[in-house]
């Protein structure tokens, strides 16, 4: 089915997560499988962990597939400190520095 | 030894101290829960504190007492005057003990633990846990503890749902979590965001954050709670100490939010429990299903709830807690000075009065206008500094005379007599350095009341007395000093049998003619003692002579009154503070005198034609007068009009003769030499702002000169002409 890939550059932070919840939920009608590409997203707090937390719930609540398929360091530093890493269930890859 | 010890060795003698005197009180309201709670409180943190600092003996023996105390406490067992009296010994036990970690212990170490091993034979029928090594095992059926395994050891459980306001107001859960770090190692961490609603609900700025914590640290539940203070209001929080009981697992399982199970599981997770643990747990909880599911509880009523169904190790650990909170509160009020520090501000504040003097002579002497404003209140300022620092030592006497509480307790047990100790004005203030010397003293003049004093029970009831004899320790001021009064109700002093045995010893002349008063002074007289037996009591601790002499280098005094057949009165007068007073200058023959100024009442003048005379009419009331030229010696003509300095001591006036009056002062008490130890009417030395040496007048010794002078005269009138 069509998977479709969308890169955010944005921070995700209690600042932002206001304007993203739309376009999330937006891109999750979208396709089947969701592809997330965070590697541009240079702050994340615990707002935005939250929102994540949502938009892959509401993905598989909708029957659809959300992954994160690429983390900044900030998103992955969040992720693996609130031990959700196994929750979201992406590989977690580091952009070369 | 450490800093840490040293602090441990302080607060455990307060605690001791705490303890003993809330058991005392405990006999005399033995259903008191707050008593009951200080005293347990009291025996946990000396354990504690004896945990911190590994004094292996003193926290098994304190662990020993605790659990007593802890089925005391929860009413297993009841409060008898035995198990009072057993406290009481233990308590000293644990005083040895503390002192034996100082290297200050009075006993030998086989001695020491000969007591313990009795003691704890008499603790352990109260009841269990009364083994030293094996830590409790509470019995509780159907719930298991969980084994601490190593790993497990010191794992905090932390519970905790942030408010949904935290978000927007700045306060990000993972500084929180991250901070927590700080504490120890994070074991497991776990997310729960089940509480977030329904996609068109969800308010990405609203919190629905949760985490389930395993944290591995030492630090107590105070330290983490603190941790969530700024979010305390908004956030539901429950923290399990370590090796906590599945059941209260269990409990915060149900007092979550979350579903049963899931929480279930992600305690498993976290290494909380282990499945069958659960599985078992869920099974026997859901057997009352019907009682209803509570409503989501506030953090505090959650608390609640878990204190009380929680053993002693959340018991301790909210104890621990309230404690540590109280004790911050206490901290906040009170600082620890060393005394040395104090004694050198007061040195200096004394330096400061004599050279704020030197300069309020000079500035008068120059007539400067402008001068003398700004020194008098240089004065003042250096007046109020001097009184607020003097403050700082003075401590209430209240905390000696409550010791005596234990010391007639068992005085009374050991003689055999019923007394009460009734202790009045314990809130009177006076020097630190004073209390501590007058402690012995005291305690002498109490014993020597309690066994020679007050009579048995049976001796009290065949003189129609009140076969519960009372003992009063009374404090209050008096014009510059503070009086103690230790009075019973008892026999009175046999004046008979005194005078006896001082002619017997050779102390007085057998024909010698004395008043009641002299013949009770007799009682401070080296090696005189009227006992018929020498007892436990009397026979130990300094003998009256030796009070005497101690009061007398504190610049106090004792009286003793005694009615035969009533009682017997000592009354103690001490100066307030040993370093600085108001002083009155006087000037007798060109030479300077300084009389205390408290001890003033008023100031006459008298004429020539009463020169001769060795009293004088003050409104129609004949008081001795001490002429200070004929006391003293001094050369030089009497002036035509000399001035009466009414002083009074003690609640005996006199008058005091001198040339010239010189107003007031403040005088920085330098003590005498050892050579004018005996000299008579001096009691120190100031400097005066002209650098000269000015006496100070002992007020006591100069109004009992008078009297001397007097009595002399009436028991042999010849001399009075001769």
């Amino acid at each position: 089915m069509s998977a479709i890939r969308r890169a955010f550059t944005e921070d995700f932070t209690i600042y932002r997560v206001a304007e993203l919840k739309p376009v999330l939920l937006a891109v999750i009608q979208e396709g089947e499988h969701i592809e997330l590409d965070l590697s541009g997203v240079e702050h994340m707090d615990s707002a935005g962990c939250q929102l994540l937390i949502f938009a892959k719930r509401e993905a598989g609540a909708a029957g659809k597939t959300l992954a994160i398929v690429a983390h900044s360091r900030a998103v992955q530093s969040l992720i693996e400190f609130y031990n959700l890493a196994a929750w979201f269930g992406d590989p977690l890859v580091v952009p070369a520095a | 030894m450490d800093e840490l010890k040293q602090v441990f060795l302080q607060e455990s003698f307060e605690q001791l101290d705490a303890l003993e005197s809330l058991l005392l009180e405990l006999e005399n309201r033995p259903d008191d829960e707050t008593t009951l709670n200080g005293i347990f409180r009291a025996a946990h943190t000396i354990k504690g504190a004896a945990g911190m600092v590994e004094c292996a003996a003193v926290e098994s023996f304190a662990h020993v007492v605790e659990n007593v105390l802890d089925r005391l406490r929860n009413h297993e067992i009841a409060v008898s005057t035995k198990l009072a009296a057993l406290m009481l010994g233990c308590t000293d036990h644990l005083r040895v003990l503390v002192a034996n970690e100082a290297g200050v212990a009075q006993m030998a170490g086989e001695e020491i633990e000969a007591q313990g091993a009795r003691l704890l034979k008499q603790l352990g029928e109260y009841g269990p846990g009364g083994q030293v090594s094996a830590s409790p095992k509470t019995v509780e059926s159907g719930v298991e503890r969980i084994p601490s395994s190593g790993s497990a050891q010191n794992c905090w459980h932390i519970s905790v749902r942030f408010g949904p306001e935290v978000l927007r107001q700045g306060m990000d859960p993972e500084n929180f979590l991250r901070f927590l770090e700080t504490l120890g190692d994070i074991r497991h961490l776990e997310t729960l965001a089940d509480a977030m609603p329904a996609a068109a609900e969800m308010d990405p700025e609203v919190c629905y954050l949760g985490f389930e914590i395993t944290l591995e640290s030492s630090a107590d539940k105070q330290a983490i709670e603190d941790i969530f203070a700024f979010v305390r209001d908004e956030c539901q929080l429950s923290i399990l100490p370590p090796n906590s009981k599945v059941a209260d697992y269990l409990d915060l399982i149900r007092n979550l939010p979350e579903d049963t199970l899931r929480l279930g599981e992600i305690l498993v997770q976290v290494g909380a429990l282990t499945a069958d643990e659960l599985a078992e747990g869920l099974r026997a909880q859901s057997a009352p299903v019907d009682e209803p599911e509570p409503e989501a509880r506030q953090i505090g009523e959650i608390l609640v709830a878990q204190q009380v169904v929680q053993p002693e190790l959340v018991v301790a650990a909210v104890a621990k807690q309230a404690q540590v909170s109280e004790k911050k509160a206490q901290d906040a009020k009170l600082i620890r000075v060393p005394a040395d520090k104090l004694d050198h501000l007061i040195n200096l504040v004394g330096e400061l009065v004599i050279a704020g003097a030197a300069t309020s002579l000079l500035a008068h002497t120059r007539r400067d206008g402008e001068l003398i404003e700004a020194s008098s209140l240089l004065t003042r300022l250096v007046e109020e500094i001097r009184d607020a620092s003097l403050q700082l030592r003075t401590v209430q006497i209240g905390e000696t005379f409550n010791r005596f509480h234990r010391l007639v307790r068992d005085a009374c047990k050991d003689l055999g007599k019923d007394v009460q100790l009734v202790i009045n004005g314990g809130e009177t203030e006076l020097d630190k350095s004073i209390v501590e010397k007058i402690g012995d003293p005291l305690m002498h003049l109490v014993r020597n009341s309690l066994d020679h004093g007050i009579e048995a029970p049976a001796v009290r009831e065949a003189a129609g007395k009140d076969p519960q004899g009372t003992l009063f320790l009374n404090a209050f001021h008096d014009a510059g000093n503070i009086v103690i009064e230790v009075s019973d109700d008892g026999a009175g002093l046999n004046r008979n049998k005194i005078l006896a045995k001082a002619v017997e010893r050779g102390l007085v002349d057998a024909e010698a003619h004395l008043s009641d008063r002299e013949v009770f002074d007799l009682i401070f007289a080296p090696g005189l003692s009227t006992a018929d037996q020498v007892t436990n009591l009397s026979g130990r601790g300094v003998g009256m002579d030796v009070v005497r002499r101690n009061l007398q280098a504190l610049r106090g005094t004792i009286n003793v009154d005694s009615q035969s057949g009533q009682g017997t009165r000592l009354t103690l007068r001490l100066p307030l503070t040993l370093a600085i007073i108001d002083g009155f200058l006087v000037v007798s023959g060109n030479r300077s005198y300084v009389i205390p100024l408290d001890a003033v009442v008023e100031c006459i003048e008298r004429p020539e034609s009463e020169h001769e005379r060795n009293y004088f009419n003050l409104r129609g009331q004949v008081l001795p007068a001490v002429c200070l030229r004929e006391i003293f010696n001094l050369p030089g003509e009497r002036p035509a009009r000399e001035s009466v300095v009414v002083v009074q001591y003690a609640g005996l006036r006199a008058g005091i003769v001198v040339d010239r009056l010189a107003g007031e002062l403040q005088a920085v008490i330098k003590p005498l030499g050892v050579i004018f130890r005996h000299l008579q009417g001096i009691g120190g030395s100031t400097i005066l702002g002209s650098g000269e040496v000015a006496l100070i007048l002992d007020i006591s010794a100069l109004i009992k000169i008078s009297g001397q002078l007097e009595q002399r005269l009436i028991a042999r009138p010849e001399l009075r002409n001769a």
